[in-house]
């Protein structure tokens, strides 16, 4: 009886597996061996002739001064976007988690960005940081400083070739606004996380003669480490392949200075031809939200067992 | 006492970062009521004088075809992908067999993968099968795809489901099939409300598979029609704010009702077992 039970079981799930197994698995493989080919032109790819070229495309990648800068903008972009929704997200859900009035228009405030699609909220907060043509004529944010008498404040953003050491200050204004959209996510998250906190905890830390910065490391950081690192990980996985909000704000900018991977990978595949080097990247990319994200999966999935 | 001047504080704070939350808002809404003349840069921070509906009559002109072939496409794919979830969901938290969280890790790796790393690939794949430049390619594109989270959201909430329901009806000689048709199905509407705010949020937001799998204007989804618009009306703001703000709507109005069921998701994307 049991033993049919999983046979069925298993029958129905199969056609999953196999969609899974070509579409994710399969396709995966055949862009590796895209990226290990010579298809660098319509022809070569027209041709069907796979001729095998070793890492060649990756050294090819690894050498071009734009994928560096792709890399590097990945890293700070990822580090300050993620540091940026965690910080603005803890404080909120810290301010919110207790009975107020208007909590929940709070709440619904901050969150709302997340129902939005990243290519509304590029849309958006391009017109919002266009620089225009300073100092005379100026834009977007840029005009909003000059009439309140900041105007030492304007500024190129996401146009400026500015930077510290690798870091190009023109992401700024890009990191600004996907810490705007996903900050409430992280926001959500705490805040769950904190409700779950027992009261008797927190009362008897206070009994205890505990301070509210006591507390909340003695007390409810050990229930929101693991919330961290789950946002830390979704979240980055997000910002290592994001693309969307970057091609609709700002695209690569001058000097690839809001260049990413995605839109690099994009570039050369669809724009140039060049698939080979395209699915490379791609590979490359996989390979960082691997990484991330397979020791999460098996850690979260043990432990639901 | 004190804890009212708290309170104060606090309502300070949140204040402040409601006004820096909706400053883009303000300005979203101030571009997009303007008339064309009232378009200026001097004036872009300031209430339209003459609020005028032409961004709007403009924009929703210029995409209505792409808003109905969003709907071509989330309609369909949502309904799908959800079924499948469901029956996936239902194995995955009921049937116990040796290496089967093995397998539901096999399946849920696809939904965090960069999809650039399949994109050649199923481009390809389309074209032979010609279904590259449709809708059709497009929706199942996002049924595949979606697998993954939507057997995820319903496997976590099948979980909740005590096992003792469904072997009641295992004593009373109901298979497998019945006793999802009999028991969990008629349970499962929350999980369904979650799933499907879900899946429709996200492909109708989606960009990456839309602009690459379709290349006729006619036949692309809102997004990808919102961003030709920016690209090529490089003056008429207003015709671009109130384009985004059409691109945005159904979603909205989805968080606006239902808000409770797409935080939901939201948390189950997190993956927790």
């Amino acid at each position: 009886m049991y033993r049919k039970k999983k046979w069925l079981g298993f029958l129905i799930i199969s056609p999953t597996l196999a969609v899974i197994g070509i579409f994710v698995y399969g396709f995966i493989g055949a862009t590796v061996r895209a990226s290990l080919s010579d298809w660098n032109s319509f022809k070569k790819l027209l041709s069907g002739e796979f001729v095998y070229t070793g890492l060649r495309n990756y050294e090819r990648l690894f050498a071009d001064w734009r994928f560096q800068t792709d890399m590097w903008n990945t890293l700070f972009f990822t580090v300050f976007f993620l540091f940026g929704c965690l910080l603005i997200g803890l404080i909120l859900a810290s301010l919110l988690d207790r009975p107020l009035k208007g909590g929940r228009v709070f709440q619904s405030i901050f969150l709302f960005p997340m129902a939005l699609s990243l290519v509304v909220t590029g849309t958006v907060w391009r017109w919002f940081f266009a620089p225009g043509i300073l100092p005379n004529d100026p834009a977007g944010i840029n005009v909003l400083l000059g009439q309140i008498g900041l105007k030492s404040l304007q500024w190129n953003w996401f146009t400026v070739t500015d930077t510290i050491g690798p870091f190009n200050l023109a992401l700024i204004p890009v990191i600004i606004a996907a810490v705007w959209q996903l900050s409430g996510y992280t926001m959500a998250m705490y805040l769950a996380g904190l409700r779950a906190i027992p009261e008797s905890m927190t009362e008897a830390a206070r009994v205890d003669g505990a301070n509210a910065w006591q507390t909340f490391w003695k007390v409810k950081w050990p229930f929101l480490r693991p919330i961290t690192l789950s946002a830390m990980i979704i979240l980055g996985h997000i910002s290592l392949k994001i693309f969307d909000l970057v091609y609709s704000m700002t695209g690569s900018g001058p000097k690839n200075v809001t260049d990413m991977p995605s839109i690099y990978m994009f570039e050369k595949t669809f724009r140039s031809n060049r698939y080979a080097e395209g699915s490379a990247i791609a590979v490359i990319m996989l390979l960082m939200v691997a990484v991330v994200i397979i020791p999460y999966l098996i850690s979260t999935l043990k432990k639901s067992d | 006492m004190r804890g009212k001047t708290r309170n104060v504080g606090i309502y300070v704070i949140l204040l402040i970062f409601a006004f820096f939350f909706l400053l883009p808002v303000y300005m979203l809404l101030a571009t997009s009521f303007k008339p064309l003349v009232e378009i200026g840069m001097g004036t872009m921070w300031l209430l339209p004088k003459q609020p005028s509906l032409e961004g709007f009559t403009d924009s929703i002109q210029r995409l209505s075809p792409n808003l109905w072939n969003s709907f071509l496409l989330v309609i369909p794919a949502t309904i799908f992908s959800c079924l499948l979830g469901s029956i996936n969901g239902y194995i995955f938290s009921k049937i116990r067999f040796p290496g089967i969280n093995l397998l539901f890790l096999f399946v849920l790796f696809g939904m965090f993968i960069p999809y650039q790393s399949i994109l050649f690939p199923l481009i390809q794949f389309l074209q032979k099968t010609q279904l590259y430049g449709t809708i059709w390619g497009l929706i199942i594109t996002h049924v595949i795809y979606g697998l993954p989270i939507t057997s995820l959201i319903f496997r976590n909430y099948y979980m909740e489901v005590p096992d003792e329901m469904l072997e009641a009806a295992g004593i009373d000689g109901a298979g497998l099939f019945k006793s999802y048709f009999l028991i969990l199905f008629p349970l499962s509407i929350p999980g369904f409300v979650v799933a499907v705010i879900w899946q429709f949020t996200n492909i109708w937001n989606e960009f990456l598979f839309a602009v690459t799998i379709t290349s006729d204007p006619k036949k692309q989804p809102i997004t990808v029609a919102l961003v030709n618009l920016a690209g090529s009306q490089m003056i008429q703001w207003n015709l671009q704010m109130a384009g985004a703000i059409v691109a945005a709507i159904p979603t909205l109005l989805v968080y606006i009702f239902l808000g409770k069921y797409f935080i939901r998701g939201l948390m189950s994307g997190s993956v927790k077992g």
